[in-house]
């Protein structure tokens, strides 16, 4: 019997903000530090939840709304996405298609939350936020389209059936590095973006949530959490078909696989420097680039 | 058919009076009346029997070498759907706003070309014979001159003005061949005739008649490089009149453009794929160039050029799948394009008419002079909001439907037959992506900068909501847009059936057709069933956050300004600098014109930046163009020096002529 829905989504639950943590760590053996406790991102959100807020005099009920309709956007992406063996809770043609704008939704709400405090800071981090996934967003259906192509499926439990590995199409390859850049960008990690920043004026996702505190800070923060383990699952899922045949088993390993993608985001982002602003359509391009060849490859074959 | 009739003789009668009441005050309130009487009249024509019923009757009117033959079937009811809706909604929008230019202006006159728009263009889709239609077209496309034209007093509305007519008439010479060379080949005027006319002919002549037919309904339509008109046309006419052109003229270019294809038989291989790229570069160059907008309405525009252009790449698509019997790629691209269009203009009226709310609130709908109005207008704040979120095609309100079936269309194409097609079908799913992420950028951008934040300027600061009156016609149309989402199962077998009508040439994909719209309502079904558990989970976290804050403090303070003590308005993103990593990323040349120039020397005095937004075309390739023709007409004036004994000469010279080549 294959893990129920139920258990999967209550384990992305409950383990993406482990996957923050596990990142962390992981900067923290590369500059040989000993780095914070792995459950550090549960305690910061346990205790922004028991916070009060400070509002803005110029905000309206768009910044109040902004946390609660990001993160019920982000959790319901995380009904569509499959993790291991058996679909996921929902699914039809098309579903993916669906996930990606349900993402949109969630990125509006904050940058529509930032562009309500009337910050120039914020102002900026709304901007770029949304041009960067204009450019990101069509990567990501790229990336869809070539696992289409080699599955002849359109919905993410058949796209997601690790097609990199069981195939034995090299091309297929880079459609997780593509996937891959794609989750850099979207998650606001080195080398887009700098989550530990201290200048506002060189942040992104950061700034646009400076105003936010108390339990809405922690909405968001959980939700970029989740919308960080949902990237992680669909990358998984490009690569890793189930291995054993035993469902408790693939579901374990597909687990696994997320927490290996939070590895590699850590090891990305300490090693690598992160790039000028003008940069990163560039970067972003090179994801198309990889894609595209991968689909014609796909096709051609 | 009696309904409907009815409904023209309302429309008809209250143009009539309108002219009649001229400039007294019971114009603004006769006009208003007989449109929406006529209106709901004709929804219930419209939505009354099946809705892919074929009923056809002749108008009493006596047509010189046509006659009055209309009909109703499955393609027109779906057309007309937006005319009556936004028609009431715009009616009731526009008596509100009027009202008070009653005094100085002939509202009379006003009403009288609002009601005989209305009237001509239910014609245009009801008409089932080339000469009723095409008198129908010419007052549709001269009716809106007029209403643009209602502020005459400033030379940019009269300027606008005239680059619609001339735009409207440019398109309309095409359209008047097409349907000459077709009566030609005829004989007869009826569209049955004209159908079974074209058949005949060769390859070629269907070919010649295909790119008359796109150029003419696509002038009306707004298609690149025919757009020109939209930009100039709509920031100048009054909201409810933008909003009803925008939202439901607009769409009679397509409905042209539907029934033509109807009367040439078969489509050629590339029909579908120039229809396709047509419908591609409209796309992506009507969102680049509403990005570097600065002016609401004019944005608005352009995003209409955009979505148009959505609009043909379903066509595209579907004429493409028709054509190589892929059923998939026909149903899902024509339904996809009808489905748009329905909800183009519900959230395009309503964002329009929310932009005429904003207007006449603040006096302004240039960004850089709003801000901070969602605390100062909240309701109309919310109603943009409503529109703005759907025309991003965020889930679950109305304009993702559309956008995912167009999506879902194209996905299969790696099924597809060569390797050329299976890349041009995925290409243009790419672009698609490409230009929902734009769209973001942008109406992010005009909510976002209009709505939130803090005022740019006194008379933003000073703009209030307007009454309920006022704002009714808005939330009908938010609640079009909500219920387009969530019903859109329903929408979609009203499409399927005017879907039949294009694929009765194609009867193997026809036969498949209803299985895949099948399979489009079971999709849509899910994602409404999604849009209801996202609103349930949006009131679950609601009451989550209600309840950490509970007994907690709770202050206000002021936006935390990076230790800056004297944050200004002034300092806010403006609607350049939002958009200027778009543009810096696709080049700056494309949408804007900047001029620099730089700070020099150890005490630098002066330093300018300018950036203005430009219509590529209409830079580089109409004004040049109309320069051409300007001097070429201006070389003719030799010939006219008002020497009358030389004019006589003419006479003579031409007369000899004659005579001498008769001989």
């Amino acid at each position: 019997m294959a893990a129920p829905a139920v258990l999967r989504i209550l384990t992305a639950l409950v383990l993406a903000p482990l996957l923050l943590g596990v990142i962390n760590r992981v900067k923290a053996i590369f500059a040989g530090r000993q780095g914070r406790r792995l459950s550090q991102p549960y305690r910061d959100l346990f205790k922004l939840a028991r916070k009060g807020a400070v509002y803005s005099r110029t905000t309206t009920w768009i910044f109040k709304a902004a946390p609660v309709v990001s993160l019920a956007a982000i959790l319901a992406v995380l009904v569509l996405v499959p993790l291991g063996p058996g679909g996921p809770a929902l699914s039809f043609t098309g579903d993916f298609i669906l996930a990606v704008y349900l993402l949109a939704l969630a990125r509006a709400a904050v940058v529509l939350g930032a562009l309500d405090t009337g910050s120039s800071f914020e102002g900026m981090g709304a901007s770029r936020e949304a041009a960067f996934s204009a450019l990101a967003e069509p990567a990501l259906f790229l990336c869809f389209l070539v696992l289409a192509a080699s599955t002849h499926g359109l919905t993410l439990g058949v796209l997601l059936r690790g097609a990199a590995l069981s195939s034995t199409a090299p091309e297929l390859a880079l459609a997780p590095i593509a996937l891959f850049i794609v989750l850099l960008a979207e998650n606001s990690r080195i080398p887009v973006d700098d989550p530990n920043t201290h200048l506002e004026l060189t942040m992104i996702h950061e700034v646009m949530i400076l105003d936010h505190s108390g339990p809405d800070l922690a909405f968001i923060e959980y939700g970029a959490a989740v919308k960080l383990w949902i990237f992680c699952a669909v990358l998984t899922g490009a690569v890793l078909p189930p291995l054993t045949g035993d469902p408790w088993l693939d579901f374990a390993l597909a687990v696994a696989g997320v927490f290996a993608c939070a590895a590699c985001v850590g090891v990305v982002e300490s090693v690598m420097a992160r790039l000028r602003l003008p940069r990163v359509p560039k970067l972003l391009a090179l994801a198309c680039a990889c894609a595209t060849i991968a689909l014609i490859l796909t096709l051609w074959r | 058919m009696t309904l409907l009739v009815l409904a023209l003789a309302v429309l008809a009668a209250g143009a009539a009076a309108c002219l009649c009441a001229g400039r007294s005050r019971a114009a603004n309130a006769l006009g208003p009346v007989c449109a929406v009487a006529g209106c709901l009249l004709g929804l219930a024509a419209t939505l009354s029997g099946p809705f892919g019923q074929t009923v056809s009757g002749v108008l009493p009117w006596g047509l010189p070498f046509g006659s009055g033959a209309i009909g109703l079937d499955a393609l027109s009811r779906l057309f007309l759907l937006p005319v009556f809706g936004l028609g009431a909604a715009c009616a009731l929008s526009g008596r509100v706003n009027l009202a008070h230019c009653a005094d100085d202006r002939n509202l009379g006159a006003h009403w009288f070309f609002f009601n005989l728009l209305l009237f001509s263009m239910v014609l245009v889709l009801a008409a089932r014979d080339a000469v009723l239609f095409l008198v129908a077209w010419e007052i549709m496309s001269l009716a809106p001159f007029f209403l643009i034209s209602f502020h005459d007093g400033e030379e940019r509305v009269r300027e606008a003005a005239w680059i619609y007519l001339v735009a409207a008439h440019l398109g309309a010479i095409f359209c008047l061949l097409f349907f000459l060379l077709l009566w030609n080949a005829s004989g007869e005027t009826g569209f049955a005739a004209l159908a079974a006319a074209s058949a005949s002919g060769g390859p070629g002549a269907a070919s010649a008649l295909f790119l008359l037919a796109l150029i003419g309904f696509g002038a009306k339509a707004g298609i690149m490089p025919m757009h020109v008109w939209l930009p100039a046309a709509h920031p100048a006419a009054p909201s409810h009149v933008s909003a009803f052109l925008s939202g439901a003229m607009i769409n009679a270019g397509i409905y042209g453009l539907v029934r033509a294809l109807g009367f040439l038989g078969p489509a050629q291989a590339w029909w579908g794929w120039l229809l396709l790229g047509a419908g591609l570069v409209s796309a992506l160059g009507g969102i680049l160039h509403a990005l570097g907008q600065r002016n609401i309405k004019r944005m608005l525009a352009y995003s209409s050029v955009e979505n148009m252009g959505l609009i043909l790449i379903g066509l595209g698509a579907g004429l493409v799948g028709a054509r190589s019997g892929d059923a998939w790629l026909a149903t899902f691209g024509l339904l996809g394009a009808f489905i748009h269009l329905l909800n183009h203009s519900a959230f395009k009226g309503l964002l329009f008419l929310g932009a005429g709310e904003v207007l006449h609130a603040a006096g302004t709908v240039r960004l850089d002079q709003l801000g901070g109005l969602q605390k100062r207008m909240p309701r109309t704040g919310i109603l943009f909001l409503v529109g703005a979120a759907s025309i991003m095609a965020l889930p679950p309100l109305t304009g993702f439907s559309g956008e995912l079936l167009l999506y879902l269309g194209l996905a299969k194409g790696f099924a597809a037959r060569g390797l050329l097609e299976q890349i041009g079908l995925l290409g243009s799913f790419f672009a698609l992506a490409a230009i929902g992420g734009l769209v973001f950028v942008c109406f992010a951008k005009a909510y976002g900068l209009a709505f939130l934040g803090e005022p740019r300027s006194g008379a933003a600061d000073k703009a209030r909501d307007a009454g309920a009156a006022a704002l009714w016609p808005l939330a009908i149309l938010a609640l079009a847009c909500l219920a387009g989402g969530l019903g859109a199962p329903w929408i979609v077998s009203l499409a399927a059936q005017a879907a039949d009508q294009p694929l009765t040439l194609y009867p193997a994909v026809a036969a498949q057709a209803p299985l895949v719209a099948g399979q489009g309502a079971r999709i849509l079904t899910g994602v409404a069933l999604a849009g209801l558990g996202l609103f349930a989970l949006v009131g679950v976290l609601a009451l989550l956050r209600a309840a950490l804050l509970r007994g907690r403090p709770v202050r206000a303070f002021r936006t935390w300004d990076c230790g800056y003590v004297a944050p200004d308005a002034r300092m806010q993103y403006s609607g350049a600098s939002f958009s200027e990593p778009v543009s810096a990323a696709v080049g700056p040349s494309v949408i804007a014109k900047e001029t620099y120039v730089a700070p020099e020397g150890y005490f630098p005095k002066r330093a300018v930046l300018t950036v203005a937004p430009r219509d590529l075309l209409e830079t580089f390739f109409f004004v040049p163009l109309f320069e051409l023709i300007g001097r070429a007409c201006d070389q003719a004036k030799v010939l006219q020096h008002g020497r009358i004994h030389l004019y006589i000469l003419y006479i003579l010279a031409v007369l000899v002529g004659l005579l001498l080549w008769k001989l």
